[in-house]
């Protein structure tokens, strides 16, 4: 008896009512019984009620209640009466419990076919989405920004100084290192192909060019994006989470001058800050390759000097206003927008940095060719 | 209809309506969570939304709060329209109202005294020091006096609580809006809380609109309800919720007030 698998039988009780004969220990570890076979013998027998009979019952747990829960959704959708007969009390009531409220009919929005969501038209129409709410953030904050200027706003001075703090003096060490690195990177890429012209003192020219108009710029704003864009939508997230946004709310406080305001304004006054001292130590870590490649620190800064132009300069310093608003756009507005619970929390902060870094990649094409158009 | 005959009894006594919530329907989309919601808070009342867990309590106060658009209908503050106002004019209205939210909300990077200072600072033409001393009487008010430098990290969930009614009660506001005050409360924290908002509202002269389902609370402190129901979508009681304990002709209304052991069976889950 103990080793008995779980099984059942159909048997005609009086015309139109069909008895189920459970036998068996529906436990764990058993073949458990095939509730399709049951359905199928169910529908040729059509009956106008089922009696569930669980006299030669063994040992049973869960599986047997979720079993009888399926027959009695398939009895209910199919009209059949559902009755039981001497099934153990514990399990009645369970599935007493279980049914007493019907299940609840999922809404299928949510749950689209793959198919459906790799839709090339959809894609693009989400895309399309994406950019349309960016740009009314974007003129929300514009909007913020002017009731400031006009002394209108909730924004907070001590708020912009904070982040201010974070956002810049705390980045400096992360910054060092990569614009280090990345002037070397530039120095030994140029060094290689001009050693075959003999031209290595040129090594210069190309680090700071590179620094000032490109790398410089583009690498501090990818830094920051993954650091202070992620921040700033993990900070706004766990706020929303918090119900501490829609408290500023009622507080007749608009979130988007007490929490993006000082957000963006601090991101726009330390990103072409940290983009200048990047671009010196960009430049200095370009000196580090050339001094091994036996040009002197003398030859190496007089030839910096020669093609040293503010044009390259500000190129570069131009950029850096642009991709602080997209960093700080993408990172706020993914927080303000999260959803609410520590997964949509990590979310928007995912989101955010990869948002920003595909609009820095887009906007930095789009500058380049604008800038080469008008020949600066 | 029971709610038409509760509301009948409400509308003999008759008061200022402080708030009136005309013909509301809240959706998310297309999924409709209640319709054709039709009541009054009056000035001075303690009116409690109250019903299974699900069925919208909360949504109710965020659309009271114009935290969501309602799909249709208006609510009204003193006979002005919240909806359908302009956003400064909305900013205007919610600066006469206190808000505690389930979880607290008090802003986690400002101390406590900084969270009750914010109204202060923005609404006020108070000086440094006034602030300061104002913080500290609003504090000393629910009994935390002294932990103004504290952050909202460092307070146990019944002092969250607190802090949050001290800033709601800042501006000494017209309308209190609680939501859920005693969740996650032991029974002692949670009657003092009770006592605390009916003294409260007493001095500073406040209508009070709660969520709860603490049926202990409901009776103490309630003057007035509404049950919202999650199967017909709509409310099925209105009025005294000691009234609508003996005389609701709404079964689950009655079993909901008693603690009758069926009456959150039939009442689905979204």
């Amino acid at each position: 008896m103990s080793q008995q698998a779980p099984e059942f039988q159909l048997d005609e009780d009086s015309p139109q009512a069909i008895v189920l004969q459970l036998r068996g220990n529906w436990v764990q570890g058993q073949q458990m019984a095939d509730f399709e076979a049951l359905r199928a013998e169910l529908v040729a027998a059509a009956p106008l009620k089922l009696i569930v009979d669980g006299s030669e019952l063994g040992r049973w747990d869960s599986l047997l209640v979720a079993f009888l829960l399926k027959c009695f959704n398939h009895c209910r959708a199919e009209g059949i009466a559902f009755e039981q007969r001497k099934l153990p009390d514990s399990a009645n009531s369970l599935l007493q419990l279980a049914t007493a409220v019907p299940a609840h009919e999922r809404h299928n929005e949510s749950r689209q076919a793959l198919l459906t969501r790799l839709n090339p038209l959809r894609m693009l129409r989400n895309l399309g989405h994406e950019l349309a709410g960016s740009m009314a953030f974007i003129g929300d904050l514009v909007i913020a920004l002017l009731r400031l200027i006009m002394g209108k706003s909730n924004t907070r001075l001590s708020d912009f100084r904070d982040f201010c703090f974070q956002t810049g003096p705390d980045a400096l060490a992360i910054i060092s290192l990569t614009s280090v690195l990345v002037g070397m990177i530039l120095a030994y890429l140029g060094a290689v192909q001009l050693k075959m012209f003999g031209a290595e003192i040129y090594v210069a020219d190309l680090v700071l060019i590179g620094m000032l108009r490109e790398m410089g710029v583009l690498m501090t704003a990818v830094v920051m994006a993954g650091r202070t864009g992620a921040a700033y939508a993990a900070q706004l997230g766990t706020m929303q989470t918090n119900e501490e946004i829609d408290a500023i709310t009622t507080m007749g406080v608009s979130p988007m001058e007490f929490l993006v305001v000082p957000r963006v304004l601090a991101l726009l006054v330390m990103l072409p800050l940290l983009t200048i001292y990047a671009d010196l130590l960009g430049v200095i870590g370009g000196t580090i390759v050339a001094g091994g490649m036996g040009i002197g620190w003398l030859q190496y800064f007089s030839q910096i000097e020669q093609a040293f132009s503010s044009t390259h300069f500000l190129v570069g310093l131009s950029k850096s206003f642009v991709f602080a608003v997209l960093i700080a756009v993408a990172g706020c507005r993914s927080g303000i927008q999260s959803g609410r619970g520590s997964a949509a929390v990590g979310n928007a902060a995912t989101e955010a940095v990869v948002t920003a870094l595909v609009y820095l990649i887009v906007a930095d094409a789009a500058i380049n060719i604008i800038f080469q158009q008008l020949e600066i | 209809m029971t709610a038409a005959s509760d509301s009948a009894k409400l509308a003999s006594s008759a008061q200022e309506a402080h708030i009136e919530v005309r013909d509301l329907t809240m959706a998310y989309g297309a999924r409709v969570i209640q319709r054709e919601l039709n009541f009054k808070v009056n000035r001075g009342d303690i009116f409690v939304i109250m019903g299974g867990s699900g069925c919208g309590k909360s949504t109710l106060l965020k659309h009271m709060l114009g935290l969501i658009s309602p799909a249709q209908g208006d609510i009204l503050y003193a006979g002005r329209s919240f909806t359908q106002a302009d956003a400064a004019t909305r900013d205007a209205m919610r600066q006469s109202w206190g808000v505690t939210y389930q979880s607290g909300a008090l802003i986690s990077s400002m101390s406590l005294g900084e969270n009750v200072s914010l109204p202060l600072q923005l609404y006020t033409n108070y000086s440094r020091a006034e602030i300061a001393d104002v913080v500290s009487y609003k504090l000393s008010l629910v009994g935390l006096g002294g932990y103004e430098s504290y952050y909202p990290s460092e307070v146990s969930g019944g002092m969250l609580k607190r802090a949050a009614l001290s800033r709601a009660i800042a501006l000494d506001p017209e309308v209190l809006f609680f939501d859920e005050p005693s969740a996650g409360l032991d029974p002692i924290s949670s009657r003092m809380l009770d006592e605390l908002i009916v003294e409260l509202k007493e001095s500073i002269g406040s209508t009070v609109v709660m969520v709860t389902h603490e049926l202990a609370s409901i009776f103490d402190i309630a003057t007035n309800s509404v049950y919202l129901d999650a199967n017909s979508k709509t409310m099925i009681g209105y009025g005294d919720p000691k009234y609508l304990r003996d005389h609701s002709e709404q079964a689950i209304v009655r079993q909901f007030l008693t603690r009758g052991i069926n009456a959150t069976k039939g009442d689905s889950v979204p």
